[in-house]
């Protein structure tokens, strides 16, 4: 579903990756392995289409991208915390949604933020909530928002144990449900299979 | 739709809980129009003569205080960078953060203005036309405005940067809307500068929208 190949980046002078190529089918996943400054980052914003490849194509169902269909498929989360301090997470969550064009319905905005673990804390505005909190906020939206692609950055970050886990199941479930994604970590990733790149 | 809807609503959430923010643009506006006859002195000519003018120049830089805000604080915290990955058109969702920074910004200023006219004893109908030309002005403001703010975007110094960029462009707002007040005050026919602020703001909603999410995209490379 998803190929990409001949994909080169570069920083100013420095070239960061050329030639970099891959292809995942339904329910396969993709490990992006590096170390610091490899351009991890930024193999992420090319493949999303933020920024704009110096070399390669990105193919989505038979299509270039970016297109509107791909960035309907498309989960991003990058490293910001992409959530209103000033806002509730129940807010976050349902007015992010509306930007989607997607009406999320109250309960099933607090349905999805007690799965991540934020009982109670629906109504606190974010600014209160702990790095890891914040971080389960965005994740929510992985289970508010249907997509095909999901592609993580360094989402397992500021997680503790449990939340870990729970991510790890979430993308598992995903994956079974025939969806593909794209993470980083620098740690073992607690999902079973998965081709591994290494830049 | 919805999405542009959406973002307004959003925007003016945000600005419910940062109250702060939003009423310096419309203090600025009140103290500086309020300084001027306070400085003057009560000379009813003279005063009556700069009104359009301190009130078009004091609406202008109000507007500029809002400006570097409309897109900071999202690019910051990582909401614009999903906002250009949602399936919704960047366009959409940018022209409802136009639409709130005006209605924060921009409408607040045309309903104080009757009320501060009065200072410079502005007789009723050459308040009407000023508030007319201030309701046609600030979105045209705020429109041309956005473009700088997301050309300046994440630039060190930006907003310095943004009042160069932008205040140039803020002239002819400026010549037109001051200049229907002027002229109604003159006694002359106030409608050819109404219809030319109506005119360069049908146009700036046409290409400014467009014109800031190009720059947006550049700015999130």
């Amino acid at each position: 579903m998803l190929n990409v190949s001949g994909l080169a980046c570069s920083r100013g002078e420095r070239r960061l990756f050329a030639d970099v190529g891959f292809s995942l089918a339904a329910g396969e996943w993709l490990h992006v392995q590096g170390e610091n400054g490899s351009g991890k980052t930024s193999l992420m914003r090319l493949v999303v289409g933020l920024s704009p490849a110096d070399a390669g194509e990105i193919v989505w169902r038979g299509e270039q991208t970016p297109s509107q269909e791909f960035r309907r498929d498309l989960i991003y989360l990058g490293h910001h915390a992409a959530v209103k301090e000033d806002l509730t997470p129940l807010e976050n969550l349902r007015l992010a949604a509306a930007l989607d064009g997607v009406d999320l319905s109250e309960s099933d905005a607090l349905a999805a933020l007690i799965r991540l673990g934020l009982r109670g804390r629906e109504e606190l505005p974010v600014r209160v909530l702990s790095a890891g909190q914040k971080r389960r906020v965005l994740l929510a939206r992985l289970l508010t928002r249907p997509a095909h692609l999901w592609v993580l950055d360094e989402a397992f970050n500021a997680l503790d144990v449990a939340a870990v886990k729970l991510l790890g199941d979430l993308i598992a479930g995903h994956l079974e449900s025939g969806g593909l994604a794209i993470l980083t970590s620098h740690q073992p990733l607690p999902v079973p299979g998965g081709k591994a790149l290494v830049l | 739709m919805s999405a542009f809807l959406a973002t307004v609503k959003r925007d003016l959430l945000l600005a419910l809980r940062r109250k702060s923010e939003v009423l310096t643009a419309v203090f600025f506006f009140v103290i500086v129009t309020s300084l001027f006859p306070l400085g003057i002195g009560p000379e009813a000519v003279l005063l009556k003569k700069i009104a359009p003018g301190i009130l078009w120049v004091a609406a202008l830089l109000a507007t500029l205080l809002g400006l570097p805000r409309l897109f900071a604080t999202d690019h910051v915290d990582g909401t614009l960078e999903q906002m250009a990955l949602s399936p919704s058109p960047l366009g959409l969702l940018v022209a409802g953060k136009i639409l709130a920074h005006w209605l924060l910004c921009g409408l607040p200023l045309v309903l104080l203005a009757p009320i501060l006219g009065l200072q410079f004893d502005l007789d009723a109908s050459a308040l009407g036309i000023l508030t007319l030309a201030l309701l046609l002005g600030t979105p045209l403001l705020s429109l041309i405005g956005s473009i700088g703010a997301a050309l300046t975007l994440g630039v060190r110094g930006g907003g310095v940067l943004l009042a160069l960029l932008v205040l140039p462009l803020y002239i002819p707002a400026l010549i037109f809307g001051a200049g229907a007040v002027e002229a109604h005050i003159a006694g002359l026919d106030a409608s050819g500068h109404l219809s030319l602020l109506a005119a360069m703001l049908a146009l700036a909603v046409f290409f400014a929208p467009w014109a800031t999410t190009a720059a947006l995209r550049i700015a999130l490379e």
